[in-house]
């Protein structure tokens, strides 16, 4: 199970400024705990314009996000940044889906005691906590990278591939591609201070659990 | 001068360094290390001993460090984040300071699969720019990472690696500048054989003016043998060994390739020399320490520096 929170205030309000948003909520499913009181909450008080917003389940579902997608396109186009509200699947499949625009997760996502979903997926959320996705153009290096780097490719990155199995894109390229596409790829030459691990399922059994 | 490290002395009065490296045994044997460091003496200004290299159980990098400085050297001691959490890291760091050992290199570390011991769990707690910025509260801020205060801080040179082969290609010097951004004193890069390629970096380290604020060592090593060059070529990660070096080593008969693979090795010195921005040489005689004080001093880099205490 995962349960997801909004991401503290100034964390979120510095990047989204003055910004016209697109918004993307996820509605739930049976393996996420959603906080949709508190998420109605927030964007009601949003002082950005809101150009749309689209509000479905399963938001890590690609051809459904897609169907989505296409169904609000100009508003999308209008948007300066797309924000989501999901767990760490959700943000990802939308950043996939949508290359060449700025994507932000307002959410962290924790771990619930239970059982984990049994949704199978193409991309993974370790539930770390802690949500990196905002760094990194929605590419997650916490649930991707061998070594869960925060700053960049080590240097067993060749060919796109990395030094643990051929067979496994080198996230950090990925990375780096993505925020070249979005001309952002200053945002890398940022400090990324050591994380808590300490809300994190990988450091299990983690130290904060969800009451 | 931040520490009592010799390299820090080269280095602050602008003469080309030369560190040398040891890889320490496999077994608690300590006199591995004392016949290694002899063979090291007179010829670097300081040595590294590698730290679990490649994921393979060694004796730890601090205590051949120690082994060392009791012949005569200054070591430098490597550390990764594969194998440590910050709490370790930052006692390690402590105990390093407090033997006498001067200089640390700081990183990241190989992928446990590479090793022996595949099974066990990586810790990577922090990232080999954090483990730096670190060092550098601790040694300057006198701060442990959380914020406390200590009475005596150590005075570490800190070092990085580097390298110019890796992808992706345009990142590697935003990765540099985050590493001199968090506190690096000096970096040590991967082994070079793609001199070009090398200097295609070099020319992006320069424009961003980074040569000033870090020193830079060239990696060189000399190959013992085809066999060793093909290794590197495809088992080593991060390793660019070009076609025309395993050709050159190819072109001559068995029992000359390694007196070839070590002329190759000060050719390459000869190369980087010339590139602007190049402090120094890193030279890594991976179990051949043996063609240490040849190399050096066939490429013309003896005596080396003497200070008075």
């Amino acid at each position: 199970m995962l349960v997801v929170q909004i991401k503290p205030e100034e964390e979120i309000l510095p990047k989204i400024s003055s910004k016209r948003l697109f918004i993307f909520e996820c509605l739930g499913c049976q393996e996420v705990y959603f906080p949709t009181e508190d998420v109605e909450k927030f964007i009601d008080n949003l002082k950005e314009e809101i150009v749309g917003k689209a509000s479905l389940d399963y938001l890590c579902n690609r051809e459904f996000v897609k169907e989505y997608i296409e169904r609000y396109s100009k508003q999308i186009k209008k948007a300066q940044i797309l924000l989501v509200f999901s767990c760490g699947v959700g943000v990802q499949i939308v950043s996939s889906l949508l290359e060449d625009k700025i994507v932000y997760t307002c959410c962290d996502t924790l771990y619930l005691n239970g059982f984990q979903g049994l949704t199978v997926q193409e991309f993974n959320c370790d539930q770390c906590g802690e949500c990196y996705l905002n760094y990194t153009g929605g590419i997650c290096p916490i649930a991707q990278c061998p070594k869960h780097l925060l700053n960049g490719p080590c240097g067993g990155s060749q060919n796109g591939k990395c030094e643990v199995d051929p067979d496994i894109p080198c996230v950090w390229q990925q990375i780096v591609d993505r925020l070249a596409k979005l001309g952002r790829l200053d945002k890398l030459e940022e400090l990324v201070t050591p994380r808590n691990w300490s809300v994190s399922l990988i450091s299990e059994p983690p130290v904060k659990r969800f009451p | 001068m931040k520490t009592k490290s010799n390299l820090e002395r080269v280095l602050e009065a602008e003469q080309f360094a030369v560190t040398g490296e040891l890889g320490p045994p496999q077994s608690a044997d300590p006199e591995v290390i004392r016949r290694k460091a002899k063979i090291l003496k007179g010829n670097v200004d300081a040595f590294n001993v590698t730290d679990g290299q490649t994921a393979v159980v060694r004796m730890a990098s601090w205590a051949a460090c120690l082994i060392g400085k009791e012949e005569g050297l200054d070591p430098i001691v490597q550390m990764t984040c594969r194998d440590r959490n910050r709490i370790a890291l930052q006692m390690d760091v402590l105990g390093i300071a407090a033997l006498g050992i001067n200089n640390m290199l700081c990183l990241t570390g190989d992928h446990q699969k590479f090793g022996n011991h595949p099974m066990a769990k990586g810790v990577y707690d922090v990232d080999s720019i954090q483990l730096v910025k670190m060092v550098k509260d601790m040694r300057d801020e006198k701060k442990f990472q959380c914020g406390d205060e200590m009475a005596v801080e150590p005075r570490l040179f800190i070092g990085a690696a580097a390298n110019p082969f890796a992808d992706p290609f345009e990142f590697r010097v935003v990765r540099l500048a985050k590493k001199v951004a968090a506190g690096a004193d000096f970096i040590q890069t991967q082994i070079i054989y793609n001199v070009d390629k090398f200097a295609e970096w070099m020319k992006m380290v320069r424009d961003r003016g980074l040569h000033e604020r870090v020193k830079i060592l060239a990696g060189v090593a000399p190959i013992k043998s085809v066999g060793v060059a093909q290794y590197m070529k495809t088992r080593v990660p991060g390793m660019d060994v070009p076609d025309s070096i395993i050709a050159r080593l190819q072109g001559v008969p068995k029992e000359q390739v390694s007196k070839e693979g070590i002329q190759l090795c000060i050719d390459i010195i000869n190369q980087v020399r010339e590139i602007e921005g190049v402090a120094g040489i890193h030279l890594m005689a991976i179990e051949w320490e043996e063609a240490v004080p040849e190399i050096v001093e066939s490429a013309g880099l003896l005596p080396r520096p003497k200070f008075t205490p």
